[in-house]
């Protein structure tokens, strides 16, 4: 999934060349995505794993970097099987 | 100083005398009082000076809304320079030419967009100072390198003796052109002072008002949230973007925000929340809207999402920060108007010659008043062309190159921009600026950009390219080489690779033809 979702932002986003993203940073300070930008990646998230992103869930603990949005993609697909 | 002088920095330094204790600003989780915001002001004024800017020096201050970047305002104009206000969006290359261009002394910005300025800031000859929040360790190679909590270190009970003068420039906010490079529009004290008093009176604008300040501070729109709610002794609450719209609103529930200024971009992604009545947003007062030609189902859903606010609709250009407001008693009146006069300047339509139009005739528009800049940084012709003798001797009133029309009760209605600059998400982009990107990749022989409605952003750029033989390279690829280039939001959000482009005898781009 981690792959899934960087590809995602590597190929819709400008990821400054020479300097690797880390899954850790964020996506808002290094200016890889803005407010549309946001919107874009839930767009793909609800697209790509059939999960609703609920308005109260569009905050940076869960969507600013690659390995937030990891865990809360993880958690929405455990809390949707159970 | 002399008190009953005005300058812009004063708005900070009596409410900080008045409300010493009141918290004026709320910020990532933390609250200032005007008296903190007052103290490190003065202590980054004198680091400035003594760090080498003199009276009439440019700062730039590279920076998203954050408490640093409030700071560094106010200070910078305590310490009698210039304020340029840059979009933390901009990319290494334009940083570099604004740097350039103003010439500025010092550098004002965070670590965390380090790899933006530390090229630019490197290549300046010009730059004695680069003060840089978020770290602690020393960046090498950066001229005149000072941590933030370094440069706070200055004197912090008075600001240094100051000798500007209310005609003196107080800040220049970058505007882009058809020609797609950025002038510099020169805005001295006193047009910012007769600006933000007019737009206050309107606003009805109270010491008790709470200001959402979610609008970039580099934009003059956002930037005059913070200006006005000092001048007011107000509260300003700010965020860094509206790119977590659930984050935004609990917030503006919490803190309870009265004036929600916005673009239509906020207002249609707020639209399309289906939480947003979850949030008690009663406190707002009212809801202030910018754009050229604002559409009516814009207004229509504002009333519905704040039935109890006033709705503001408003329009206005940074030569002059505004031009109109509708009153809102009149909105359901007149929808498509964008109103009449702010209050201390006025307005009327002229033909091609020159001469004044009476109602219902389309011309260009023409604004008087104390809020007419002064002029565009070091680019006499482009000011030639805005700036033109008024009806009093040596007086300069502003013609805006928007064609305009007036009705019988004098209520204006915008009618088209006499250049091709695109409004989207509430920032200007000018084609040629992305046709010279687009045409800058490998393989792309030539390409035409064009505004298109879009309900989210106002205007979408679309791009038409040409490549060249045997190239191929997809919508994808040609937008990840004009993000490397460009700000995000000039970033063409539609691409069409054609075979060829309409074109006039004379081989000009027939951009009509492809609308």
């Amino acid at each position: 999934m981690r792959a899934k979702l960087r590809k995602f932002i590597e190929t819709n986003f400008y990821v400054a060349e020479g300097e690797p993203l880390p899954d850790d940073a964020s996506l808002l300070d290094r200016g890889v995505v803005d407010s549309t930008g946001v919107l874009e990646l839930i767009v793909f998230l609800q697209d790509e794993f059939k999960i609703e992103v609920a308005d109260e869930e569009m905050v940076p603990a869960n969507l600013d970097s690659i390995a937030n949005l990891e865990t809360y993609v993880s958690r929405k697909l455990a809390s949707a099987k159970g | 100083m002399p008190k009953g002088i005005p300058l812009l920095q004063d708005y900070l330094t009596e409410s900080a005398t008045r409300l010493p204790e009141k918290i004026a600003l709320v910020s990532q989780g933390q609250r200032y009082t005007y008296s903190e915001l007052g103290a490190r002001s003065n202590a980054l004024a004198h680091t400035l000076r003594a760090g080498g800017v003199a009276r009439g020096d440019r700062v730039v201050i590279f920076a998203d809304n954050t408490v640093e970047a409030v700071v560094s305002f106010w200070g910078a104009l305590k310490a009698d320079a210039v304020v340029v206000m840059v979009n933390p969006l901009t990319k290494t290359d334009k940083l570099e030419y604004l740097l350039n261009d103003c010439r500025a002394t010092a550098l004002v910005s965070d670590h965390h967009i380090g790899r933006v300025f530390v090229p630019a800031a490197t290549k300046s000859s010009h730059l004695k100072m680069t003060i840089v929040s978020g770290t602690t360790e020393r960046m090498p190679g950066l001229p005149g390198f000072l941590t933030w909590n370094e440069a706070l270190e200055g004197d912090r009970t008075a600001p240094p003796p100051y000798r500007n003068i209310d005609v003196d420039l107080a800040s220049i906010i970058y505007t882009s052109g058809s020609t797609g490079e950025p002038k510099g529009v020169m805005l001295t004290h006193r047009n910012m002072l007769t600006a933000a008093t007019s737009i206050s009176t309107y606003l009805e604008n109270t010491e008790d008002d709470v200001v959402l300040g979610v609008l970039p501070l580099a934009f003059d729109y956002g930037l005059y949230q913070m200006i006005m709610s000092f001048r007011m002794g107000a509260r300003l609450v700010l965020e860094r973007s509206f790119a977590f719209p659930g984050q935004v609103l609990s917030l503006m529930a919490q803190e309870k925000v009265t004036g929600f200024p916005g673009v239509p971009t906020i207002f249609a992604t707020i639209a399309g929340l289906k939480s947003l009545g979850q949030y008690d947003l009663s406190a707002i007062r009212y809801v202030t809207n910018t754009a050229a030609a604002l559409p009516v189902k814009h207004i229509l859903m504002l009333r519905e999402l704040f039935p109890r606010a006033r709705i503001f609709s408003m329009y206005g250009l940074t030569e002059c920060k505004r031009c109109t407001y509708l009153p809102p008693k009149d909105i359901d009146r007149k929808p498509e108007s964008v109103g009449i006069a702010i209050p201390n300047t006025e307005l009327w339509l002229v033909d091609v010659d020159g001469n004044k139009l009476g109602p219902n005739q389309v011309g260009q528009l023409v604004i008087r008043g104390a809020t007419v800049m002064k002029g565009y940084w070091e680019k006499p012709e482009a000011t030639a062309k805005k700036l033109k003798p008024g009806p009093l001797p040596g007086e300069m009133v502003l013609y805006t190159g928007d064609y305009c029309r007036l009705d019988d009760e004098g209520y204006l209605y915008f009618v088209a921009r006499m250049d091709d600059v695109i409004k989207s998400r509430g920032e200007k982009v000018p084609p040629k600026e992305v046709e010279n990107a687009l045409v800058n990749i490998p393989g792309v022989r030539e390409s035409a950009v064009i505004g298109v409605p879009d309900e989210l952003l106002g205007q979408a750029v679309k791009a038409f390219v040409v490549l060249d033989p045997g190239v191929v390279l997809s919508e994808k690829d040609l937008q990840k080489e004009c993000q490397r280039r460009l700000e995000s939001f000039m970033v063409p959000k539609f691409i069409e690779v054609v075979g060829e482009l309409p074109k006039t005898t004379t081989g000009k781009i027939k951009k009509t033809d492809l609308r």
